[in-house]
């Protein structure tokens, strides 16, 4: 067992051979080794089995029955199977639209917080006075607590109070307040077209890019640093123009990393919750997956259509990350 | 003037408007918490494009409002901070004890499924909280601990460990092995080695990583939203902040004075230790 994994060229912590016969069927260090090795993970294997996996067992199991809230205490695991649960949650059209939503939202989200993260690192490559500060500034939205960053994106864009609405009034001439977060579409007239968008949508999609690109900003600008100084001055020397380097030096360095951060956003974002719920609520056209969970959740009690819908939910993440995985990502992933 | 001088002048612009831009972007929402938070409620609403301070609009009683406790009229955010730094600290303490021993296990011995340890990230992130949020909903209600802050601090350190072993272990497998096998041969145990040498050496992301999920449990919401929505007593800040949003006439630059209470012990912290942090959450990237 342990012998096929010895492929770190390490020296092994002791050699048994040459030594004095050991007591009586001791374990040898390679045994020890992973005895210890073993128990210094148990601990978080335990937390993570009662935390993690049981309850995505038993919501498994919940999916196939009809359970509400007031019910669940009472009866036990084991109670009457049925479809009926994916029959509602699949038979519903606001079900496939809702992961439409977050399809938008997710790809959305994932692809601008990784654009704004590159731009930043690229930006801040080079050494200048205050870059220190500002690298410091720039993962404030990141680290400030959800609540707050959402309390304030809400009022600045309040149609009463806001003050983007103020200077729009002001600067731009816009003749009503816009609201952002409770208007599901704005009709954009642009030289006799009518571009119809999904306003709330887009502003959720803009919180989730500015609040997720300091993240990736932090991965890109790490990476970007350990590109070796010869390759781009070899190339500067060739006569390579700025988007000439980057094209071709400095971006094959960074896909790996940004396969990794594309697929770890994508996750992140999918199952993404309480950014959504605190901006919007899921109206106006933001009702991704993860709120309308809540929603059965807490405002029907129907445990069981959660249950399912979250499920589906999972499923769906778990399709998109096999096709990426097969079809996308890089050969040599770690 | 060739393509060359073009595109190096083009970039050499296009670079501090990026730079400026990402620095309105990201500190300008910050400053209008702060700006409105010791603003009266009346002049925001007469004026609300105002975005530099004046001193004669200049109050603090937003903050004494949202921080007096509830039976003194205010909204008691005062009482929550303690709930929040218990959790919050119980939940870095917590993590910190399981997760070193753990990184250290994942980065230096031998056991079968020791490569299959990033598998704990799949199953901890794969499965969206809601789903995990059912079914401990009515476990922790059987067991009497959904209404306690050790309910919550028990999921908020499942979240954080996968996170924090990643971190740790990356950092543990930078420092050298021959280290610790001079303190084997200077006839320390395992244990004697992992206190008395590894531990320090890894200290800068010990500290580090404890940040992180400090910064995790702080600000947290959901798991608090629906484990302890019903007992006041036990909510913490960021459910606080929250539920004091819903009410209708709390006025606006209250919510922010009650925003910038919970968002400054994470800033302070941050700034105190933000390049540990930068390098532990992202040291072993620089290798893909």
């Amino acid at each position: 067992m342990t012998s096929a994994h010895t492929v770190r060229n390490r020296p092994a912590p002791a050699k048994p051979t040459g030594r004095p016969p050991r007591r009586r069927r001791a374990l040898t260090l390679r045994q020890q080794e992973s005895r210890a090795g073993l128990a210094l993970l148990s601990p978080t294997l335990i937390i993570v089995l009662v935390v993690v996996v049981l309850p995505v067992v038993w919501t498994i199991v919940l999916a196939f029955q009809r359970l509400r809230l007031a019910t669940l205490q009472r009866e036990g695991i084991f109670g009457r199977f049925t479809l009926q649960n994916f029959a509602k949650v699949l038979g519903s059209a606001d079900m496939w639209s809702s992961l439409g939503t977050t399809l938008v939202y997710t790809i959305g989200g994932t692809v601008l917080s990784l654009a704004l993260g590159l731009v930043a690192a690229l930006a801040l490559r080079k050494p200048f006075r205050g870059r220190a500060f500002l690298r410091s500034a720039m993962l404030l939205p990141y680290v400030s607590p959800v609540v707050a960053a959402t309390f304030v994106w809400e009022i600045m864009l309040s149609p009463q109070f806001g003050v983007v609405n103020a200077w729009g009034k002001s600067i731009f001439g816009w003749d009503k307040p816009v609201a952002f977060l409770s208007q599901e579409t704005s009709t954009l007239s642009l030289f006799g077209w009518h571009v119809h968008l999904p306003l709330a949508l887009l502003v959720v999609i803009a919180f989730e890019g500015w609040r997720y690109f300091p993240f990736t900003f932090l991965f890109l600008i790490a990476r970007l640093q350990a590109v070796p100084k010869e390759l781009e001055e070899a190339a500067l020397v060739d006569g390579a123009t700025p988007t000439q380097r980057f094209r071709h030096i400095l971006l094959p360095q960074l896909y790996p990393v940004l396969a990794l951060l594309s697929v770890l956003r994508f996750i992140l974002t999918f199952n993404k919750f309480d950014d959504v719920y605190l901006l919007t609520g899921g109206g106006a056209g933001t009702d991704v997956l993860s709120v309308r969970v809540y929603d059965f959740l807490t405002a029907q009690f129907d445990v069981g259509g959660a249950a399912a819908q979250a499920l589906v939910l999972a499923v769906v993440l778990v399709v998109f990350l096999v096709v990426y995985l097969k079809f996308f990502a890089p050969e040599d992933r770690a | 003037m060739n393509r060359m001088t073009f595109e190096t002048r083009l970039f050499g612009v296009l670079r501090w408007v990026t730079i400026v831009f990402l620095a309105i972007a990201t500190l300008f929402p910050f400053y209008y918490m702060v700006l409105l938070s010791v603003r009266s409620q009346d002049s925001l609403l007469q004026h609300p494009g105002d975005i530099l301070p004046k001193l004669s609009d200049f109050t603090v009683t937003t903050y004494t409002t949202v921080l007096k406790s509830v039976a003194a009229g205010g909204d008691g955010l005062l009482e929550l901070l303690g709930n929040s730094a218990l959790v919050a600290v119980g939940t870095v303490i917590v993590t910190l004890a399981l997760s070193l021993p753990g990184a250290y296990a994942a980065s230096r011995l031998r056991f079968a499924g020791r490569r299959q340890v990033h598998f704990l990230f799949l199953a901890v992130y794969l499965f969206p909280s809601i789903l995990l949020a059912i079914p401990l909903f009515v476990i922790f209600s059987k067991a009497g601990l959904r209404d306690s802050l050790v309910g919550l601090l028990v999921v908020y350190v499942a979240q954080a460990l996968p996170v924090s072993i990643y971190m740790l272990r990356n950092y543990l497998s930078t420092i050298p092995e021959s280290i610790e096998e001079a303190a084997a041969i200077d006839g320390n145990g395992r244990l004697g080695t992992l206190w008395r040498v590894t531990l320090p050496l890894a200290a800068p992301s010990i500290v580090a990583t404890g940040l992180y999920v400090f910064m995790i449990a702080w600000n947290e919401f959901l798991f608090a939203l629906l484990f302890l929505v019903e007992d006041r007593s036990k909510w913490t800040v960021s459910l606080g902040l929250s539920q004091l949003a819903g009410g209708l006439e709390v006025p606006k630059t209250v919510l922010m004075a009650g925003s910038v209470v919970l968002t400054i012990p994470i800033v302070i912290l941050f700034f105190a230790a933000e390049r540990l942090l930068a390098e532990g959450l992202t040291s072993g990237a620089e290798k893909g």
